[in-house]
This record gives structure tokens, sequence and C-alpha cells, in this order.
């Protein structure tokens, strides 16, 4: 801070405090990420260009495929349930200053634990059986992202790395379950568990074709804000995450924060393969492999870690993914440009970070000078 | 005509797999000391890796000769580790993160433009036979290397006597160790960081020409998985040191081939366990060299990790 900020005088509009200045304040974390997001479309837009390919077809399919009418709605939100709780697992985590990349493999283990208990569930009624089905899924994420941050803790391991190692092992775990010990006999060209009976799956939202993983989604989106921004546990977390030893100094658990919270962001990922599982595919299989875990991590990071801005920002990348197989089929793109898209913007994001302080606009302290 | 070893076969497979299956890690990890040494962490590079196979196979189609295709997957590597550099020589942008960025981008990239490559077939690296002198199928078969296997050795000496020994080495220490004894120094700590960035993405790109060129020796979307980041955390366990990067990367070769050398002698089930081994490996080693308490012995002191 400036000698000339303690010189401005309180009070009214155009001062430090007023309530313009808190507009100011804010619009930065929303317009800098809104601004990154929009170049990285125009670059992606060049990229198109290049190819020979018309960006504007191709984001007026992105709208019809993904927004356009009731039926592309529906199939966005859809795809958003995973992406919100994916992204749950990056954000929480972050809030502790660690880098958790490797949801993919809660995922993964969430929905492997469905398959699991779907043939010892199968006489009892779906009251009993769902819920057990989510917390088994939640469970699986959780012990496998909280260690994560357990040996993050204790040990010193980098946990970007760990995390990321420990989604190809949670991937391998899956495939020699779903291959061997848990194979439906069944199954015979796509090995996979025993599939759900009709009656424990569930069902979509009443009215619409979307189940209710959209529900559980927002549900634990605004949870985890209420936790980080309203909570003491949260506040705590955000110090830990600042800095660590002033945290240690102040008695802050930092230990147990640390692991409550990754192993919360694991759970959550842990839901979404739950979902997966008992709301769409019925069984588990290596289709559990989406890559929802990938995408989450550009939405964490799109979305400033807020749980309540990851909501919007999930919707926005749902609905590129629902359009990626009209794209493919009406203008010849191959699969991987929604990748290509996603890396550039992705990109973009983290290069904004160095805007942030830089106009004066946005800090009402320097309004004056 | 096959002599049978019987549990013989297991380790004298493993020792053709240590060597076939550790040179992509080899020069991944070497890029990455470099990089690293300079005090910076390029996570990205599993994506250059990924798109170093993509580009030398694509070459390689095209010109019909593996060695130019090893050269583009180099400049194409350099590419994305001058990319990765400048941009983190922006202030507040954060390295790791850049990298998990640079790592989708160049999964986007190589999946994209090398849709049209996975039918046409390449043709391979030369390989030498180092086991002329046995009459064992299986000892010969082992010891048939590739070229690029040796030029990695030697990369690994000459990157460790450089490091050593020349001022080139000692700029890269220096800016690694301290970026204010640098500037002290009248360095320009961003620009030798971004060199090393791309100098490391170039070795990644090689690493990944011998996948798509010798082995495996085809190219697809899944060919990596996770090779580059094993390196990366191969980096640690080798302690920076270039030389220690050989036996590291011999080691997690070794057990990437355990899979298919159980195969070899009738054990099949379990096989995608014994898949995951060089991961669990990587994980075990991670856990047991890092430390809550202090900073990594030998590490460059400007590395993010170990703030």
């Amino acid at each position: 801070m400036s000698d000339r900020t303690i010189a401005a005088p309180a009070g009214g509009g155009l001062s430090p405090d007023g309530l313009l200045a808190g507009i100011a304040r804010r619009s930065e974390a929303v317009l800098i990420p809104l601004g990154a997001l929009l170049i990285g479309l125009a670059i992606f837009s060049l990229f198109l260009l290049t190819q020979g390919k018309s960006p504007a077809e191709y984001f007026a399919l992105v709208y019809k495929a993904g927004f356009g009418t009731a039926f592309s709605w529906q199939n966005t939100l859809s795809r958003t349930a995973p992406l919100l709780l994916a992204a749950l697992c990056v954000a929480l985590p972050a809030r502790l200053g660690l880098t958790v990349i490797g949801g993919e493999g809660a995922i993964v283990l969430g929905g492997v634990a469905v398959g699991a208990l779907a043939l010892p569930l199968s006489g009892f009624p779906a009251v009993i059986a769902i819920p057990v089905f989510l917390a088994a899924g939640a469970l699986a994420g959780g012990l496998w992202i909280g260690a994560v941050g357990a040996l993050r803790h204790w040990r010193g391991v980098n946990e970007t790395i760990a995390s990321l190692l420990m989604a190809y092992i949670a991937i391998a775990l899956m495939n020699h379950l779903v291959e061997g010990p848990l194979r439906d006999p069944a199954s015979l060209n796509k090995p996979s568990t025993h599939p759900l009976p009709d009656a424990l799956r569930i069902g979509n939202i009443p009215g619409w074709d979307v189940h209710w993983g959209l529900v559980a989604g927002i549900v634990a989106c605004i949870v985890s804000w209420v936790l980080i921004d309203r909570t003491t546990l949260g506040f705590a977390a955000r110090v830990a995450g600042g800095n660590v030893r002033a945290a240690q100094v102040q008695g802050l658990p930092v230990g147990k924060l640390i692991v409550g919270f990754t192993a919360l962001g694991g759970a959550f990922a842990g839901l979404a393969g739950a979902f997966e599982v008992a709301a769409v595919q019925g069984s588990a299989n290596a289709s559990l492999a989406a890559g929802y875990g990938y995408t989450g991590i550009l939405i964490a990071f799109l979305a400033r870690h807020n749980p309540l801005a990851i909501i919007p920002v999930a919707i926005l990348l749902a609905g590129f993914e629902a359009s990626s197989g009209l794209v493919q089929r009406r203008m010849g793109l191959p699969d991987a440009s929604t990748l290509v898209l996603q890396g550039i913007v992705f990109t973009v994001i983290l290069i904004s970070d160095t805007a942030y302080g830089r106009w004066k606009l946005f800090s009402p302290e320097r309004w004056r000078s | 005509m096959e002599t049978d070893l019987g549990l013989w076969a297991v380790p004298i497979a493993m020792l053709g797999g240590a060597i076939r299956v550790s040179t992509p890690i080899l020069f991944v990890s070497l890029g990455e000391t470099l990089t690293e040494r300079s005090g910076r962490i390029n996570l990205g590079l599993e994506g250059t890796l990924v798109f170093g196979a993509m580009s030398g196979y694509a070459l390689a189609v095209m010109t019909g000769s593996p060695w130019l295709g090893v050269i583009a997957a180099a400049i194409t590597g350099a590419l994305f580790g001058l990319v990765h550099g400048l941009i983190c020589s922006l202030p507040k942008v954060n390295d790791i993160a850049i990298g998990i960025a640079m790592m989708l981008l160049g999964m986007g990239l190589a999946f994209y433009f090398g849709k049209p490559f996975i039918q046409p077939v390449a043709p391979d690296l030369p390989a030498i036979p180092l086991g002329w002198w046995s009459d064992l199928p299986q000892v010969r078969a082992a010891l048939q290397v590739n070229v690029l296997f040796l030029i990695g050795l030697v990369a690994a000496g000459v990157l460790w006597w450089m490091l050593k020994a020349t001022k080139i080495g000692l700029t890269l220490r220096v800016v690694g160790d301290s970026t204010d004894a640098a500037r002290a120094l009248g360095l320009t700590p961003s620009l030798v960081r971004t060199l090393a960035t791309a100098a490391g993405g170039a070795f990644a790109g090689i690493g990944g020409a011998y996948l798509s060129l010798y082995y495996p020796g085809s190219w697809n979307e899944g060919i990596s998985s996770g090779q580059g980041l094993m390196a990366v955390a191969l980096v640690i366990f080798a302690r920076w040191n270039p030389i220690a990067c050989v036996g590291a990367a011999m080691l997690f070769g070794a057990a990437g081939a355990l899979g298919p050398a159980l195969q070899t002698i009738g054990v099949s089930s379990g096989y995608y366990l014994f898949y995951a081994a060089p991961y669990v490996l990587t994980l075990g080693v991670l856990i047991a060299t890092s430390s809550p308490t202090q900073a990594l012995s030998g590490a460059p002191g400007e590395l993010s990790i170990n703030k």
C-alpha cells in the first residue's frame, strides 16, 4: 500500500470503501477469467481457421447441440453432474494451496465400489441399497484422495504427481477387477461388473431427462461454498493455504485440515463415479475413465476454485462436451478438438494470473493517484 | 529355435525389457533434470512426449526416414518447452499449473493431428544386435539394443560433465539455486530457465519418437500413459543427477517389463496389476525419498516443490 492510500478520504462512491469500490474489487475476479476465456476461444477460432474450418459454424453447432433446445439442455445437464463433483475434488484442496489433479482415480474407484455391491445388495430395497451405493462410492474416493493429502502432510510427497500416479493405479485396479474377480461372465465384448437390478438404479429428476446426480452436484457445490466461505473450518483452511507455518504457530490442526479437505474432495469425485454407475451405465466398466476428472481440473481453475462459480463454468464446459459428437459429424473435426480447446483455454486462464493487481480500475486504493 | 530356460526366462526378459522400456523414461528424466536444475518444474513433459511420438511418427511416415522423425520430435519438443518457459517468465504464473495445462494441450494437439497416422506404418529406428555371442534366442532378443538408448547413455554422461565442469553448467546451477545470486552475477534467470526448459522439451520429444518409432513402434493415443509423468517423479529419486537418471530409468524399465516377462512363462492372471507396477514403484520411491521437514538434499534451491 502506498502513502497516498492513507490520504484518500473515506466515504462516498469513489472512495476506497464505497459501494463502487466494492464492486470494482469483486469484478476483478470475474472480469479477468471471463476475458481470458474469451481470448482462449479466440485463439481456438484461429486454430480452426488454420484447419480450414469455420469458427462461426463451430460455435453455432456448440450452441445448438449444447444449449439450443430442451433436449440439448438435458444432455448438457446430464454431463454437468460428474463435472461439478470432479471440479470440487480440485477446488477444495486448492483452498489449502494443494494442486490435486488425480480426481479421475477417485471417480473410477467410486464407480467400481458401486459395481462391486450390485450383486450383494440385489435383494435389498432401493431405500437401503441406493444410499449404501452412494456412501460406498464417496468412501472409496475419499480414502483414495485423502491418502494423497496424508502423504503430502506427513511425508512431504508432492500431491500433484502423487495424485496423478494414483489415478493410473486406480484405472489399472479397475481393469483388473472388472476383467477378473468382479467380471460378469455375461459381459462378453465389454468386460463389466454385474449390472444393477432396474429397481436399484437411480432415476431421473421428475419431469426431466436428467438424473439426480445433478442435484447432488449442485448441493455439493453450495455445501462446499458454505464450508469454505462461512465457517471457521473454511477460514482455518484458507489460513493454512496461505502460510502453513503461520497456521501451525496459531495452533491450527494443519494435518487434519489437509486430510479432511482432500478426503472431502475425493468423496465428491467418488460420488460422481457412483452416480455414473448407478444412474447412467448400470455397471462398472472401462467407460468410467471418461476424462471427467481432467475436465474438472480446468473447471476448478476457470472458477478460481470458488464452489459457486463452478456451477456455471461446469454447465458451459458440459455444453462443449455434449456438442462434440455433432461437431464431429457435421464439420469432420476429430473428437480431440475438444481437448485442444480445453488445453488452450486452460493455458490462457493460467497466463491471466499475471494480470491481477495490474489495473488501477480494480484497486480502489489507487483511484486517486 | 526356442530353448526352454524355465524361470531364467523372467530375468532375461526383464533385462531386455529394462533396456527397451527405459529409453523414453531416460530421455524425459534427463530433460527434466536440465529444466529443474535451472529452478523450474515442467510437468507438461507427458504432453511433450506424446506430441513427440506423434510428430516423429508422422514425419517418418511422410519422408521414410526415422531419423528425420527423431529430429522433428526434438524440434516440436523444444517448441513446447519454449512456450512453457516463456509463459513461466511472466510474474505470478505457477509453473506446475502451466505444466498441467501444457500436458492437456500437448495431448490434445497430438491426438488431433495424429488421427490420420494411426493406420500407416513408419520405418523403425535401427537396433544393434549386442547378443551375437549367445546361442540363446532369448538372450539375443534381450540384447537387441536401440541406437537411441546408447545415445541416451552418452547424453547422460555429457550432461553430468556439463553440469559439473562447464560454464553453462555453472550458470544453470547458480540460476537454479538462487535467483538473487544469479542477478548479482549479471545473469538473466528467466532467459536461462526458458532455454533450459526448451532443451528439456527437446529431450522429451526424442523420448516420444522412440516410443512410436521403436518400442512399441506404432502411433496410438494410449502410447505413453503416464511415462512422462513417472520420469518427472524419477528426477527427484535420481537427486537431479543425470548419471543416477540412467539407473532410475533402468529400474523402472524392468518394472514395466515385469508383466510381459511373466507372460512368457505362462503367468497371465493379474496382468493389469503387473501393468501398474511402474506406477506403484514410482509412488513408493516418491514416498521413500520425500521428507516432510527438510528440503530434499541436492535439490535446486529455487524449485517450487521445495518451498
